[in-house]
């Protein structure tokens, strides 16, 4: 607009080299978030190395191994909390596969249009937008006394609360993620494959089984993997049903703690400086473990990738 | 874009001459610290700050919060519901006064059908936190309660899981009152608990016991009053069983106290005194002249400590909450006192 009304040759000129200083502009912004991104990873993990220090040098490797968690003594061993975490977040884990396999295969090849298809995605979408306090509450009055039930009929201490209760908070919560990533990468595998195999008289179960599976294999893999980050760091649900003990759990049933948990619960009133830095070098065993098994998952992706590619 | 700038300093403008407006006008006093007194502290402040032109900024962000955040001298007070130990005040960079505001007690709750009212001897309260009394019907738990049906069933105990004021109380009286229980888990915020669960807060624990049959758990006397549950009648160190009620609560102080007000009264001499009873503080410096603060700042505080005490003392009981006793007022007077800017008392 600007250039026709002013449609002097000078002006042209500074207009173009304006929208080069622009496109400039637009490519450092670009750089300096992505490396802003980098910085912010990099001191959070330096501030969690620094802070937890006291504890690192007090405790080394014991902190790791130790089942004792006493702030009163100032012992602190992380193993109860570790062990609650993985426990807690596997078996969410594989309650969550059925499920969210399920539910990716029927939006992503029965069902890719339609009424149904739309709402058991916005259904989804909502799920996945629920704050995790509701989950928490929905898990404390809801879902505990049923847990409760069942452990009153098979005589185990009816605590309701614990380790089995927020494994089964978690993969509710975690079924969105690994549901919404496998639902896009099978409805991405290509027509003509497909085709092919019902052209040499497969039936749509073994078209899925055979063809669709193997080619979205890694996808839905990396959605397993992104719900079980979330699933590894989920603090508020899980602090609610869990039963907060700092024992090693002695069952599934049992009450436990994970390590996200423990550090929301004891933070505020952490007086003490070695106290503080266990709870900081908690929160960095957390930090690696998650990027720990993001790095396993890349490479597993990328092997399954290699494979489903031959 | 010339546009934008307009309105974008003239925003600004505004901003300052509203800010340089309320500066003028009133004192800010901030404070941080213990969640456990929070109710009353909102109304006294709200109150106060309607009456003096005074704003008094309160965050309840935990009484470890509130001590940190004093020592960083980021708040005008903190305020906590344990007492800083003395390691704990020679940390400090100057000299702390403890100032108590109210009284608060833990009560015993349980959850077992009829609702019966039951008696604890300190030994039964430390041997069921500790594990070793694991039924209802034990006969040490019947021998103190005659006449009362227990049921034959197991005890679910139910501890605090985030860091507590209220764990501190709690375990500081089963200190006293149990060898044991002073050499295996001891006292603190945040304790090894041998058995149980953990609910966050007082409406955590309250929650637990509400839902496990069987269940006991110990919350604040405020709690317990306000949600009508049931609350556990406990022997004192005079061998007297004691209602915990803002009575009893308030009896527990009629003891000699310390000149800096730093007493537990856990397991109190006093005679019809509740025996898990505590004071809360607010704790300030004494000395008031630092980081460049007016001496009408440090008036200010020292008045609204002033009327805490005496005036403010009217609206603890509507809230469930314990008054100060008579003599506990007069040595937080004295302590007041103390308080000097530049050296000089600020009171007279």
């Amino acid at each position: 607009m600007r250039r026709v009304l002013f449609s002097g040759k000078f002006i042209g000129v500074i207009q173009r080299e304006a929208n080069i200083d622009s496109d400039r502009a637009f490519k450092n912004i670009l750089y300096i978030s992505g490396i802003i991104v980098l910085i912010l990873v990099l001191g959070i993990f330096v501030s969690l190395t620094l802070n937890s220090f006291p504890s690192i040098k007090a405790f080394g490797m014991r902190f790791l191994t130790g089942k004792e968690w006493d702030p009163v003594s100032r012992e602190f061993g992380a193993l109860p909390f570790i062990i609650g975490t993985f426990l807690t977040s596997f078996i969410a884990l594989l309650i969550s596969i059925p499920f969210s396999l399920a539910i990716s295969i029927l939006l992503g090849e029965y069902y890719k249009k339609g009424i149904l298809s739309s709402t058991l995605n916005t259904t989804i979408e909502l799920l996945s937008g629920i704050p995790s306090i509701i989950y928490g509450f929905w898990g404390l009055f809801v879902l505990v006394p049923i847990v409760r039930a069942f452990e009153i009929k098979f005589g185990i201490s009816p605590y309701g609360v614990g380790i089995v209760t927020s494994a089964i908070i978690l993969a509710i919560m975690i079924i969105p993620y690994s549901a919404s990533l496998g639902r896009e990468v099978i409805s991405l595998v290509p027509a003509d494959i497909k085709e092919a195999a019902y052209s040499l008289g497969a039936t749509r179960y073994e078209v899925v089984r055979d063809v669709v599976m193997p080619y979205a294999r890694s996808g839905i893999f990396a959605g397993f993997l992104l719900s079980l980050g979330r699933a590894l760091g989920e603090t508020m649900a899980v602090t609610m049903v869990i039963g907060n003990s700092n024992l090693l759990p002695s069952s599934i049933f049992a009450p436990g703690n994970t390590m996200a948990s423990v550090i929301a619960n004891e933070f505020t009133e952490a007086t003490g400086n070695l106290y503080f830095s266990a709870l900081i070098e908690v929160g960095m065993v957390l930090f690696l473990l998650t990027t720990v098994i993001n790095i396993i998952g890349r490479i597993a992706i990328k092997k399954m990738a290699f494979e489903g590619g031959q | 874009m010339l546009r934008f700038i307009k309105i974008f300093f003239l925003t600004n403008a505004l901003l300052g001459a509203v800010v340089l407006y309320a500066g003028n006008k009133d004192i800010e006093l901030l404070g941080a610290g213990a969640t456990f007194p929070y109710p009353f502290y909102s109304k006294l402040f709200h109150v106060y700050s309607n009456a003096y032109n005074v704003k008094v900024n309160y965050q309840a962000i935990g009484s470890g919060g509130g001590i940190r955040q004093l020592i960083n001298k980021t708040v005008d007070f903190g305020a906590t519901d344990a007492f800083m130990s003395d390691k704990e005040l020679k940390k400090a960079p100057m000299q702390i006064i403890h100032i108590p505001t109210c009284l608060g007690a833990v009560i015993i709750t349980y959850n077992l059908p009829n609702r019966p009212k039951l008696k604890f001897s300190p030994e039964i309260i430390s041997d069921i936190f500790l594990g070793k009394i694991k039924m209802w019907d034990d006969k040490r738990i019947k021998a103190v309660n005659p006449g009362v049906k227990l049921p034959r069933m197991k005890i679910v105990v139910i501890h605090r899981s985030d860091g507590s004021g209220t764990t501190f109380i709690f375990s500081d009286y089963l200190a006293k009152v149990s060898k044991e229980w002073a050499n295996e888990v001891g006292r603190g915020k945040s304790l090894k608990w041998p058995l149980g669960l953990g609910g966050k807060g007082n409406p955590g624990v309250a929650g637990l016991v509400q839902q496990i049959p069987g269940a006991i758990g110990y919350v604040e006397l405020i709690y317990a009053l306000s949600n009508n549950m049931p609350v556990g009648i406990v022997k004192n160190k005079s061998g007297k069983y004691i209602v915990p009620s803002i009575n009893t609560v308030s009896l527990a102080a009629n003891i000699k106290m310390p000149e800096d007000t730093r007493v537990s009264l856990t397991n109190t001499d006093a005679k019809d005194g509740y025996p898990i009873s505590s004071f809360t503080w607010l704790i300030v410096y004494r000395e008031q002249d630092y980081g460049g603060r007016s001496r009408d700042k440090a008036k200010a505080l020292v008045d609204l400590l002033g009327w805490i005490i005496h005036d403010g003392q009217q609206y603890a009981e509507p809230l469930h909450y314990a008054p100060l006793p008579k003599e506990a007022v007069k040595i937080a007077e004295k302590v007041l006192k103390s308080i000097a800017y530049d050296g000089k008392p600020i009171l007279k």
